[in-house]
Order: structure tokens, then sequence, then C-alpha cells
């Protein structure tokens, strides 16, 4: 049987990269996205690329009520769930107001909480599949241009870590996804360095072999997990007098 | 946000805002709220035609949106790259009914400058094979075609984007059964015995030719034909025969930073060109190659352009008509004398024109390299009135450079062009360096 994966927040860059990467990979698929109707021209895409069956549904990660309906109300229960969606939001507006804060945090944190929560309490019950976090290396070291954003991610690494934990002695694994700078409407205001700089096709590509390989925790580009244990290992003294 | 910005040849370098999108809102919204807009595909147009004050990348708008596999109707958002394309429809056993010698292109920048293949004297250009598109002009969104509209569609074929942003395009492709191309590779010695060749083998689908530049006397213009069809499976091996519409995997190469510009010069050229035309080379050459090599031999050579050096380069294309071949001889004459060699110069024959504004017209058409360096462009405005003289025009997306009046007596229907995009640009919403450097754009 065709195995299905589900992909919150698919209307992001990364994520079309997924989607296609996953229809090539004979995937049946199902995008949620907060406008069901923005991806109409995505579900077309995915079946002529590769014949997949593809279906769409709502989901707005900040609804936190909804999770649960939105779930088991989909067609089939997915083998994948990758969960993509984030909000990176302006660190200096959520400084001064709360309800750009309040989204940046929500959104990357709590609402990846709420669904997955959901998703783990059912796949521990099948005992199996595989559930996907996207991260950030933001997340590893508060910086003061992005702070907000990185706090959140880093709750969220620390949950997804917990999740892989537990859920091993139900046989369903997790996945943490720690992508460097990625070349994506969200960062195109960014000067991004080339070198350090991944396209979503390659992060969408890693995550796809790690799934199957069974990795716990992946960076993307590879070079990031040094780069960020190099960055880990700055004493908080010094740290704290850079601009970063 | 304002960056660095330049297209392949690497010249000019402006500063511009770039900015993309991936639903028609964001589009809409953006143009609503910006004036001075440009359309940017895959940066493939040599010069300044996709920069502007703000630069609107279409990349992220790359969807498939219909294959019919019966018909071989396709439709696809502007954004989609022709490899994209291909990777889609080869295997379906459909090929794109044109193709420039690049499949780094997107299909809106296909439509904008009205690209010609090696087939345009049998095919024509690839707005020949267009259904419909929509046109985010400033009037709105348009759907067009030639029933429909059909005064938007002309001007938007070969309009490089000044009616407006292409969005969508559905086009109709080509049949194959194979991903293989016959070809045959034929040594002229000379102009003559090349022109002659080209009238030869005019019934072949597919032709073009190298011309060596710096070559004089009796060897001027010595040359290799190259023409080719679509290969039927009859005509493969046994190992190509085995998967037809699947090409085996191929390796790629890349030049990884801008060579120092002394790599490029005389010495170097000529010694490619003595390679290239090697002694052992025979008169004709026949094989069956899988279509990549045949219509991209570039393209397994990623950022090819950065050996030019840092100042970047210019593509100089003209097109002369076809009962005035003699002004050919002039102006390889007149760089030859001048020694301003050119790695890359392909000679195509065009059929007729397409339509309003595109580059093609029945006759001769070569493309030169040249690094931009002193003396150059005045160099080039001398071959510009060698090409007005006789009867010819410029190849808009691969300008960089060229005086406004050289386009205004060049191309016939220039003011019935300006008069439709002024309909749908008003004010000049759509315009790019180019535009206002050669006075397209509307006030
Ligand atoms: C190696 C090489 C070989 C080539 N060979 C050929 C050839 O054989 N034949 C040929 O005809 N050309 C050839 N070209 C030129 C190339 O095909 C054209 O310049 C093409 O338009 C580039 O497309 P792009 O997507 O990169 O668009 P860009 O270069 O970004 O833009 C080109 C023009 O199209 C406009 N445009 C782009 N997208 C849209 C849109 N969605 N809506 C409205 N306007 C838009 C831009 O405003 C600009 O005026 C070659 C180029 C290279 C680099």
């Amino acid at each position: 049987m065709t195995p299905t994966v589900l992909i919150l927040g698919a209307t992001s860059d990364m994520a079309v990269a997924i989607a296609r990467r996953y229809a090539a990979g004979n995937y049946a698929i199902q995008l949620a996205a907060r406008k069901p109707e923005q991806l109409y021209a995505l579900q077309q895409d995915l079946h002529i690329r590769s014949g997949a069956a593809v279906t769409t549904h709502a989901f707005d990660a900040l609804d936190f009520d909804s999770h649960h309906t939105f779930y088991h109300q989909l067609p089939v229960k997915p083998d994948v769930v990758i969960c993509v969606f984030g909000y990176l939001g302006s660190q200096e507006t959520g400084q001064q107001n709360w309800q750009e804060a309040s989204r940046i945090l929500h959104t990357n944190y709590t609402g990846a909480v709420s669904v997955l929560n959901v998703v783990a309490e059912d796949m521990a019950a099948r005992r199996s599949g595989a559930i996907v976090g996207i991260s950030s290396v933001a997340g590893e070291r508060g910086r003061m241009s992005n702070y907000l954003y990185g706090s959140a991610k880093a709750g969220f690494t620390a949950y997804l870590s917990g999740l892989r934990n537990r859920l091993f002695h139900a046989g369903v694994h997790v996945m943490s996804v720690q992508p460097g700078f990625v070349y994506t409407r969200m960062t195109e205001d960014l000067t991004l360095p080339p070198l350090l700089t991944a396209r979503p096709e390659d992060v969408a590509k890693d995550i796809f072999k790690a799934v199957i390989a069974k990795k716990n925790v992946i960076y993307t580009k590879w070079f990031w997990r040094y780069i960020m244990f190099i960055i880990r290992s700055i004493p908080e003294f010094i740290f704290k007098k850079m601009k970063l | 946000m304002r960056k660095q910005l330049s297209n392949w040849g690497n010249y000019p370098v402006l500063t511009c805002e770039e900015s993309s999108f991936s639903q028609e809102e964001q589009l809409k919204q953006y143009v609503d709220t910006h004036d001075h807009i440009i359309a940017r595909g895959n940066g493939r147009c040599y010069g300044d035609a996709s920069l502007g004050e703000h630069s609107v990348s279409t990349l992220r708008y790359d969807k498939a949106l219909l294959f019919d596999v019966e018909t071989g109707d396709f439709e696809c958002q502007a954004g989609m790259t022709l490899d994209q394309v291909l990777e889609i429809t080869v295997p379906k056993g459909w090929f794109l009914p044109v193709t420039p010698g690049t499949k780094f292109i997107t299909v809106g920048g296909a439509v904008a400058s009205d690209v010609h293949g090696k087939n345009h004297h049998a095919e024509g250009s690839f707005s020949n094979h267009i259904i419909r598109m929509d046109v985010l002009t400033g009037k709105g969104l348009i759907t067009c075609s030639r029933d429909n509209n059909s005064d938007l569609y002309w001007a938007t074929c070969g309009g490089m984007g000044l009616t407006g942003i292409i969005t969508s395009v559905r086009f109709r492709l080509k049949k194959i059964a194979t991903a293989y191309i016959r070809q045959k590779q034929i040594k002229a010695e000379n102009l003559d015995e090349i022109l002659r060749l080209f009238d030869e083998h005019a019934h072949y689908t597919y032709s073009m030719a190298w011309i060596d530049c710096l070559q004089k006397g009796k060897a001027f213009g010595r040359s290799i034909l190259i023409v080719g069809e679509h290969a039927t499976p009859g005509e493969l091996n046994h190992k190509q025969g085995r998967d037809p519409l699947v090409l085996p995997p191929k390796m790629k190469l890349t030049v990884p930073f801008n060579l120092p510009s002394f790599a490029l010069n005389n010495f170097s050229v000529k010694a490619f060109n003595a390679l290239y035309y090697g002694k052992n080379y025979k008169k004709v050459m026949e094989g069956v190659v899988p279509y990549e090599p045949f219509f991209y031999p570039l393209d397994a050579i990623h950022h090819w352009n950065r050996g030019y050096g840092r100042d970047g380069f210019v593509q100089y294309q003209f097109v002369l008509p076809i009962d005035r071949k003699e002004g050919l001889t002039a102006i390889l004459r007149a760089i030859s004398d001048k020694g301003w060699g050119s790695f890359l110069a392909v000679l195509k024959v065009f059929g007729k024109q397409d339509d309003l504004i595109s580059f093609p017209m029945e006759g001769y058409t070569l493309a030169l390299d040249f690094p931009v360096r002193k003396g150059l462009f005045p160099f080039l405005d001398e071959l510009d009135a060698l090409v007005l003289q006789y009867g010819g025009r410029l190849y808009l997306t691969k300008d960089a450079r060229m005086q406004q009046e050289v386009f205004w007596k060049s191309y016939p229907n220039a003011a019935k062009f300006m008069d439709i995009v002024r309909t749908y640009n008003p004010g000049g919403k759509f315009r790019s360096v180019q535009s206002d450097r050669l006075l397209l754009t509307p006030q």
C-alpha cells in the first residue's frame, strides 16, 4: 500500500520542496495550511509530476482547539507527519509589542506542541509512524537579533527530544531537523552567505533520506552541526559581548 | 531588500530591490503598492532587460497546472524553468516545441523574449505554440490568446515584460518517441560553404553552426554545421533502446569562480577554436546522442559565464535579411580585422517573423560573446551601423548597450507595440533599465 505523508504548513517553500520529494518517492500527500485554497496549484503540480494522490486540508497552527478534530478527520491516518510551519516575525517589533511576540512563540512552539500531541497519541496507539519537526539552529543559543524566535524553537527542540524518548518505546520514530540558513521567501530580505545557505530542495532531500535511515537529529547543511558546536562552546562572558 | 543584481553576462551590475511571490495574491498586492516593476525569471537574458528598481522574481511561482498526455497541452505558472518542464514531460513522450540553448530559463522568460531554437526555420519561435496565457497588467489580471485580447497577446510575446507580469502559460508540446537525437556534424572550410550547407540541409528540423571568427583568408568563416532530428526507437543502440525516454545519468562540471580576465584572450580563443576544428575531425560525423548535449551543450558546465572574468561580457546577436548575406561577410570581417575574439559564435537561419516585436526575421542570425573591456562599446556601435546598413536588427534579450535609434530604426512595429503597451501599462508601472534606455517606457 502507498504510504501517506501529512505536511503541516504546506504553503512555505520548504514544504513545497518536501512535498515534491515525497511525491517522487511515491507517497500519497496530505497538504495542510491555513488557506487551503492556496494549495490548489501545489496539489496539481504534485499530481502532474508523480501521479500522487494529493488531498488538501484546512489547518491553523494558532487555533489549538481545532487540532484534535483536524487530525481525526483526515481521510487516512498518515505514516509520516512533518511539521514545517513556523513564523520568523520581527524581533524588534516583538520586543515592544506582545501581539507579535506571542504570535512568534505560539506559532513556533505552542501550535506545534498542540498538534503533535494529537499525532503522538494516535501513532503511539498504532505503534507505528514517524514524526518530523523542523526546528532551527537559532534554538541552540539565544542571540540578540532573534531570541524570541530562537527561544520558541529551543522549546520545540526540547519537546521533540522528549517525544523521541517517549515514543521510542512505542515504536514511533521522532526526528528533529536543524536547518541553518535556507533560501526561502521568509529569508529573502536577509543577506545570507552563499556557502552556508541551503536550497529548500537540499533540505527536502536530507529529510527524506534521514527518515528512512531513522536518524534522530539532522543538521542541514551537515556542517551546521559543527558550526553550532563552536557557537555553543563560546563562554557566556564572551558571547554576551558579541553582537550577534 | 536592495542588492546587487546582474544577469548572465555579469554586465551591468546594478542595485535593485528583488522580491518574490509564491501566491497570486502576494503578487497582486505587490503590484498595487509599488511602481517601477519588472518581472525577472532566471536572469538568463544577458543584459539589463530584467533589471529595474523593483525586480520581481517569478522563480517561486513554479507549479505545473495541467498536462494532458493525450494532446500534449501543458500549463504551468510562469516561473517554472524549462528543465522542470522537460523532467515532467520527456518520460511521457513529450518535448518542448521550441527551446533556446539553455534549459535554465523560465516559461515566462521564454514568452517575454519569444525565444527561438534550432528549429526556427521549421517551427517558429516559442509563442507560435502558446494556447493562452494570463498576464497581470496595469489593469489587472487578463487572460489572452490569439482570439481573445489578442492585442495584449501579441504585445506580450517578445514584449520584454512591458505589458505586465505573465503569471501562467498554456502551450502545446511536441510528441517524441525517444529522448535522443540523430545528429550529423559537417565541417565547412569557409563562410560560402557553410551557407551552402545550411541550404542543402534545410529539410532538417534542427540546425545551427559554430563559427571560428578569427580566421582570415581562405579559412574565413570556417565552421561546423550541426543538424538533427528526434531519433526513432529503431535508431537507438541496444543500451539506449532499453529505456528510450530516459537519459543516462550525467556529470556536472562547474566553474567555481570568476576566472581572471587574462584567461580569455585571442590566444586562448584561438587555441580553443583550433582544438574544436582539430585536424583529425572528420568531414562528416553522425551519431545518436541524448537530447541534452545536443540542445544544451553549455549547461553541462555550470556558471561558464564566470569564465569571462569580473567585468563580465555582452552577447551580440543580430539578424540580417535572407537576401543580405554579404552583410555577414562585412561584419565577420570587421571582427576578425579588429581581433575581438569570441569563443562562441553561433550561426542560425531563421524562418518568417512570428509577431509584432519578436527578434527573428527570415534571414541569418549570428551570436557572439565579447568580454567587456576598453574600446568594446565604440566597436559595437560600429557593428550596429553595419547591421542597420544591411537591414538587420539586434536581439533585445541579449542587449545591454544599444542606442535608442538603433532599436527604433530596426523594429518596424515598434510604434504599434508601444501603443498596446500604453494601454496595458499606463504610466509605465512596468519598466526596466533597458526600457528606460531604449525609450520603451510609456510616460
Ligand atoms: C547559454 C544561453 C543560451 C541561450 N540561447 C538562446 C537561444 O538559443 N535562443 C533564444 O531565443 N534565447 C537564448 N538565450 C536567451 C534566453 O533564452 C532569454 O534571455 C530568456 O528570456 C531568459 O529567460 P529567463 O527566465 O532567465 O528571464 P530573464 O532573463 O530574467 O528575463 C528576460 C526577459 O523576460 C522578462 N520576463 C521574465 N519573466 C517574465 C514574466 N513572468 N512576465 C513577463 N516578463 C517576464 C523580463 O522582464 C526580461 O525582459 C540564451 C541564454 C543563455 C544564457
